[in-house]
């Protein structure tokens, strides 16, 4: 396939999925703007700073109010990483593609576009919020299904995965790093519990609150939970599981190709480093470090597939 | 021309209040079904399209916005027996067509001869010196044409233009019966259409049958070269391509290696054999024409006149679609064939005469007046229809540039009906027909794209302003 091809697939899947954990970041700090007013100005200065555009918001705001946070994380089209913005990018991904894709897929994307184009049409008030970012996660789950229930399992497909799974694992990562001063106090106060609405938040985040509940016992703690985001390989949004995808998928390219250019090292290894890793190593490594070591090289492993496949000239 | 007959041909009730025959089985069925259903169709077939994605920018409109090219659900019906004189007709021309084109860039026999004046080609944009010598691989030059077409009567047909260069619409026609299959599926098994589903494939094959000599080993490496997803047919390119099977390419997917025209793979640099391009022969190639075009591949005629690529169409094809051309049709299809041209060119005044110029002045509320060079129906006066200022305006125009301009009658175009809020109202069509020219011969896809000017009253059918298309049946007889 073409290399642009290759390029275009791999963005249009990191664009629905930024959609969607947007949708998922508000949604968690709507929540706990709602339980918490003392605090909310500080939950949404951590929500805007885990979305990653900070900078772009203080320029056009400066003070973290609810109202205008959703509005530039959902609608504002100056900001990049809107809602609006990356599905609008997917969708012109998706024609940029259009050969690539099944009729299916194409319809599902063209289709989560002119419904959240109609959505977000207007600013959505709070009683609407959770109607509209329902919509979102739905529009992005109904491309989904679409790409696994027709696409050839070929390297547009792998290029459609890869995309996907760097930028959950960038997302994770982030709401990790962002939170990670919640989860340090009581890191060193062994023993200590945490503070309730703060461990939720983060598991909300990634759509974990319900598995975390299943697979642990007793209150929450802050080890067991930097170890189900980040090692737990039975979690679709931990980095552990991420990079198995990601190692997976780079595997059937290179069955395919023939070839095994750098990227795949890169994620090997980063792959390995996850089996063999306790997660009290990391912990006494520092957790900040870890994080943006790991946000680094994600970032540098998605440059050098971009390289390996020759997206661009 | 028509004037005096007492109204305009309808293709569904000739110039009574009967149903012409082709259009029986259709009319019987229509007066069977519930009015609103139909509405609801018709509306049902908007979602269709624009859930498809089958839009189009328009040139010049800031917002990027994308448009529907209004689609109007009762079909458009030629009988087996009409249609066999028209593709005969349209066999004939497409193939002087071609051999025009080679003449030109060959012998210039017809030059010799002094049918055609030498300073029409010379002086001409369209004729690409760069082409001289050149021998195309199979020997095809227009590998597509979209003849238009438009009837004025039972048995008259005219060319109103010959789409030599990269005709476009073939996506609607396609897309068009998808929909009315979709919509009215008990429709066709009361009425044997003829289907025009094969186009991709015979698209396919008729490249490929004019790859290079010197190529890859099996099946061609064909690909579509698209200016990008910015241009107002892109649909259209990634439809094709993708019914193809063939690859869709921009200019910076594309690069000259080794002599060959290759695209960039996630595998390294890739030979391709046969390229459709959709991009204009000022913009293929940055080496050789446009130094500023970002949209070509810079070397691609290099490649081409070493005979290791098909560019289809091939440069230079504009020339036989000159309007200035155009009125010598007659003559390039009897120097060509030896035989009468079967379809007939609209008579056509050539300003740049100064008889020609005078009668033209004199009559410019009943003429058309058309830009030589011009497409799209943009830059063109329709007499009848302008008032007085716009007439005065494009006489100044006129008797500046003469040689700019082509006259001709208005004629009196057929109608077919629509379906409006009042239920059937006829309005003028014309139909571009897709021709395919191999070394194996040509082929035309039954129908073709019948547009339609959905104001009552307009002539002007063009989807830029105003027209929508229809579904074209031809019977299968």
């Amino acid at each position: 396939m073409l290399g642009k091809t290759a390029g275009g697939i791999f963005w249009m899947f990191r664009y629905l999925e930024r959609s969607e954990n947007t949708a998922r970041l508000v949604d968690a700090g709507f929540r706990i703007a709602l339980t918490r007013s003392a605090t909310a100005e500080k939950e949404w200065e951590s929500v805007v700073a885990t979305a990653g555009v900070r900078d772009a918001y203080v320029e056009r705001h400066g003070q973290f109010e609810a109202s205008a946070v959703i509005d530039f994380l959902l609608r504002d089209r100056a900001n990049p990483s809107s809602v609006l913005s990356v599905i609008a990018q997917a969708r012109d991904n998706g024609r940029l593609v259009r050969t690539a894709l099944t009729r299916e897929v194409w319809e599902a994307v063209n289709e989560c576009w002119m419904t959240l184009n109609e959505v977000l049409s207007r600013p959505v008030r709070d009683r609407d919020l959770p109607a509209v970012l329902a919509a979102i996660r739905q529009q992005s789950a109904l491309v989904r299904g679409a790409l696994h229930g027709t696409m050839l399992r070929n390297e547009i497909f792998d290029f459609a995965r890869l995309g996907t799974f760097l930028e959950r694992a960038d997302n994770t990562a982030r709401i990790l790093d962002v939170k990670y001063y919640v989860l340090l106090p009581s890191l060193s106060l062994v023993g200590s519990t945490m503070d309730n609405v703060q461990w939720e938040t983060i598991l909300r985040s990634v759509s974990a609150y319900q598995s975390y509940r299943w697979v642990t016992r007793g209150d929450p703690n802050p080890r067991d939970i930097a170890h189900f985001l980040i090692l737990d390989r039975r979690l679709p949004r931990s980095l552990a599981f991420c990079y198995a995808k990601i190692s997976n998928n780079l595997g059937y390219l290179e069955a395919d190709h023939g070839t095994r250019p750098h990227s795949h090292t890169m994620a090997d290894a980063r792959f390995h480093s996850f089996q063999n890793k306790p997660i009290d190593a990391i912990l006494d490594e520092g957790l900040h470090e870890f994080l943006s070591g790991f946000i680094a090289d994600n970032q540098a492993l998605g440059i050098q597939i971009e390289r390996d496949y020759r997206f661009h000239e | 021309m028509a004037e005096g007959a007492p109204r305009h041909f309808d293709e569904m009730t000739g110039r009574g209040d009967g149903v012409r025959s082709p259009y029986f089985a259709y009319r019987s069925w229509f007066e069977a079904e519930d009015p609103a259903r139909l509405k609801h169709k018709a509306a049902e077939a908007e979602t269709f399209f624009r859930r498809m994605g089958i839009t189009f920018n328009v040139y010049g409109e800031a917002d990027a916005t994308e448009r529907l090219i209004p689609f109007d659900v009762v079909p458009r019906i030629i009988s087996g027996r009409e249609w066999a004189r028209l593709s005969r007709g349209i066999e004939q021309r497409v193939t002087a067509i071609n051999a025009f084109l080679h003449d030109l860039y060959h012998r210039q026999e017809i030059l010799r001869a002094g049918r055609i004046p030498v300073e029409l080609i010379a002086g001409n944009e369209a004729f690409l010196p760069q082409m001289i010598g050149l021998k195309p691989p199979g020997g095809v030059y227009t590998h597509i044409v979209g003849t238009d077409l438009v009837r004025t009567g039972e048995n008259d047909f005219y060319v109103l233009e010959d789409n030599a260069r990269t005709p476009s619409g073939v996506s609607y026609m396609l897309e068009n019966r998808e929909t009315m299959l979709h919509m009215f599926p008990e429709l066709f098994s009361s009425v044997a259409v003829q289907p025009v589903s094969t186009y991709p494939r015979n698209l396919r094959r008729s490249l490929a049958a004019c790859a290079p000599p010197n190529r890859s080993a099996g099946t061609p490496t064909i690909a579509v070269l698209t200016p990008g997803i910015h241009n107002s047919a892109y649909y259209e390119h990634a439809f094709l391509a993708d019914q193809m099977g063939a690859e869709l390419v921009e200019g910076h997917d594309l690069r000259v290696v080794d002599g060959r025209v290759a695209m960039r793979t996630t595998r390294g640099y890739q030979p391709i054999d046969v390229i459709y391009r959709r991009v204009d022969d000022d913009f293929l190639d940055p080496l050789n024409f446009n130094p500023a075009s970002m949209l070509g591949v810079p070397g691609i005629l290099d490649v081409y006149r070493a005979g290791n690529i098909t560019i289809a169409n091939a440069p230079g094809t504009g020339i036989a679609d000159d309007k200035a051309i155009y009125s010598y049709m007659p003559e390039i299809v009897e120097f060509y064939t030896g035989e009468k041209a079967i379809l007939k060119n609209v008579p056509t005044w050539r300003c740049s005469e100064p008889d020609a110029l005078a009668h033209v002045l004199d009559n410019l509320h009943n003429l058309v007046v058309k830009e030589v060079h011009g497409s799209g129906g943009y830059g063109m006066l329709v007499g009848p229809a302008a008032s007085k200022k716009e007439i005065a305006a494009f006489r100044k125009k006129l008797e500046a540039r003469p040689g700019n301009y082509i006259a001709q009658p208005t004629l009196s175009l057929s109608t077919v009906p629509i379906l409006t809020k009042a239920g059937l109202a006829p309005r003028h069509v014309d139909l571009r027909p897709f021709v395919l020219v191999s070394p194996n011969g040509i082929k035309i896809t039954p129908g073709g794209l019948t547009r339609v000017a959905l104001k009552k009253g307009s002539l002007v059918v063009n989807s830029s302003q105003g027209g929508g298309t229809k579904d074209t049946w031809v019977l299968d007889e």
